[in-house]
């Protein structure tokens, strides 16, 4: 039976690492298949599990009373969807939307953190990805609200 | 002793300034002028009189005169070549270019150009290309575009990646959507901030860089945009191993003489209108985010 175990080790978030290490997420994974209009988690939810997309596309929205839902960002191929797994108390922080019929590969969270008290270098290894993770994040959102394209960008007369 | 002319002709690099003096205006006339989103607007002009051809090359830009209102620099946003007409698309913003816009057909303009150094685009042949435009940084990159799309066997993989402010900023919608409609180019649009109604994609353009399928160390990426988008844009493609001496950006200063005679676009040790706009990122990668510069 084919196993997930080499397409998890070809994941850009998880490239290079050991093959035991490897192993042990692949324990923890499994694949999943959204349609479009379903949500994969509500904010306030419990935060137990990440995705990596593999074919679909998925949003993190805001509702905002009075306003809808909000689309913070769209999220795609080989993205990582959540890392509020890492931080208690482990809950999300957006909801997340299937915007089209998606299939993703879907990591338990809990079963990893267990992982991570017997294997910390595991633990630590996935901490510098996710922060990676969380800093390419952190920096597309602060372009979003630099406002690059406001009416100050092309004004030379 | 030479008229600031003369000294400009000079300066001028040979062969791409239009007539003997780069500094004279010529009168131009406006054939069609139609609004692009809310606040853009693109002008198909043709020369008043009869003068030898008009060539020019993806990326570079004319100066445009009003009368009483000031000249700025402007890109030209149709196919490159010879040409009959030029077609620029302009960002209302200020003062001239809102004079600009109310220009109807039969108004009479002045223009300079073309100036400046272009997207490498036969360099590029043989390799993936990379485009990525944030907001009206799509303009210059738009003639590129056309003639890659024109001579798309030349080329490998191509993706264009672009983002906008909202979705009533996309630029050249419906020429996107035939862009996209094609099974050889790879076409990525997002905003940066959309309501309910939009079913697209929202991030800023960077995010889109690592899920683009290119070969990176055989990749060529031109890159327009405000300076920090271009910023960020590149640090991704470094990510992605695209050598910085493959990526290629359209530096925007405030240009005046458009030969690098007068001074006002110096960035570091180059002149954006005549080393520029269209820069080798290893060369202004050392100045970007300098305050001084």
């Amino acid at each position: 039976m084919e196993t997930l175990e080499p397409i998890v080790a070809e994941l850009p978030l998880f490239k290079g690492l050991k093959p035991e290490h490897v192993q042990i997420i692949t324990g923890c994974a499994a694949n999943a298949r959204f349609e479009a209009g379903e949500f994969l988690g509500r904010v306030g939810g419990p935060a137990d599990r990440f995705w990596i997309i593999r074919q679909g596309r998925v949003t993190l929205e805001i509702h905002a009373p009075g306003r809808g839902s909000l689309t913070v960002q769209t999220i795609g191929e080989n993205d990582v969807v959540g890392w509020s797994w890492l931080v208690p108390p482990y809950q999300l922080r957006f909801d997340v939307h299937a915007v089209s019929s998606t299939r993703a590969l879907v990591f338990d969270g809990r079963c990893l953190r267990g992982k991570f008290s017997s294997d910390p270098e595991l633990g630590y290894e996935l901490m510098q990805r996710f922060s990676q993770v969380i800093l390419r994040r952190l920096e597309a959102m602060s372009i979003q609200l630099l406002d690059l394209y406001g009416d100050h960008y092309g004004e030379h007369e | 002793m030479a008229s600031m002319s003369e000294r400009a002709a000079a300066a001028a690099p040979a062969g791409v300034v239009r007539g003997g003096d780069p500094m004279q205006p010529a009168p131009w006339r406006v054939v069609r002028s139609r609004p692009e989103t809310h606040d853009t607007f693109t002008m198909t002009l043709e020369p008043v009189e009869a003068g030898p051809p008009f060539a020019f090359e993806p990326g570079q830009f004319n100066m445009l005169f009003a009368p009483g209102v000031g000249e700025a620099a402007i890109s030209m946003s149709g196919c490159a070549g010879t040409v009959k007409q030029v077609v620029h698309t302009l960002r209302a913003v200020g003062r001239l270019t809102k004079t600009l816009q109310r220009l109807k057909r039969g108004d009479v303009l002045g223009l300079r150009g073309p100036f400046g150094a272009p997207w490498p685009v036969s360099q590029a042949e043989g390799h993936d290309v990379l485009i990525a435009a944030g907001g009206i940084g799509l303009v210059p990159l738009r003639p590129a575009v056309c003639h890659i799309l024109k001579h798309r066997e030349r080329f490998g993989r191509v993706n264009l990646l672009f983002g906008a402010r909202s979705p009533r900023d996309i630029l050249f919608a419906k020429e996107i959507e035939t862009w996209r409609g094609r099974f050889d180019v790879n076409v990525e649009v997002t905003v940066d901030r959309a309501g309910p109604g939009w079913h697209g994609g929202v991030g800023v353009v960077t995010t889109l860089i690592p899920r683009a399928q290119f070969d990176p160390a055989n990749t060529v990426a031109f890159v327009c945009g405000p300076e920090i988008m271009m910023h960020f844009t590149q640090k991704e493609l470094e990510r992605r191993s695209v050598p910085d001496e493959h990526i290629w950006v359209s530096m925007e200063r405030n240009m005046k003489c458009g030969v690098g005679f007068c001074g006002h676009c110096q960035f570091g040790p180059l002149f954006v209108c005549k080393d520029g706009p269209v820069i080798r990122y290893d060369r202004v990668a050392s100045l970007f985010g300098i305050r001084e510069v």
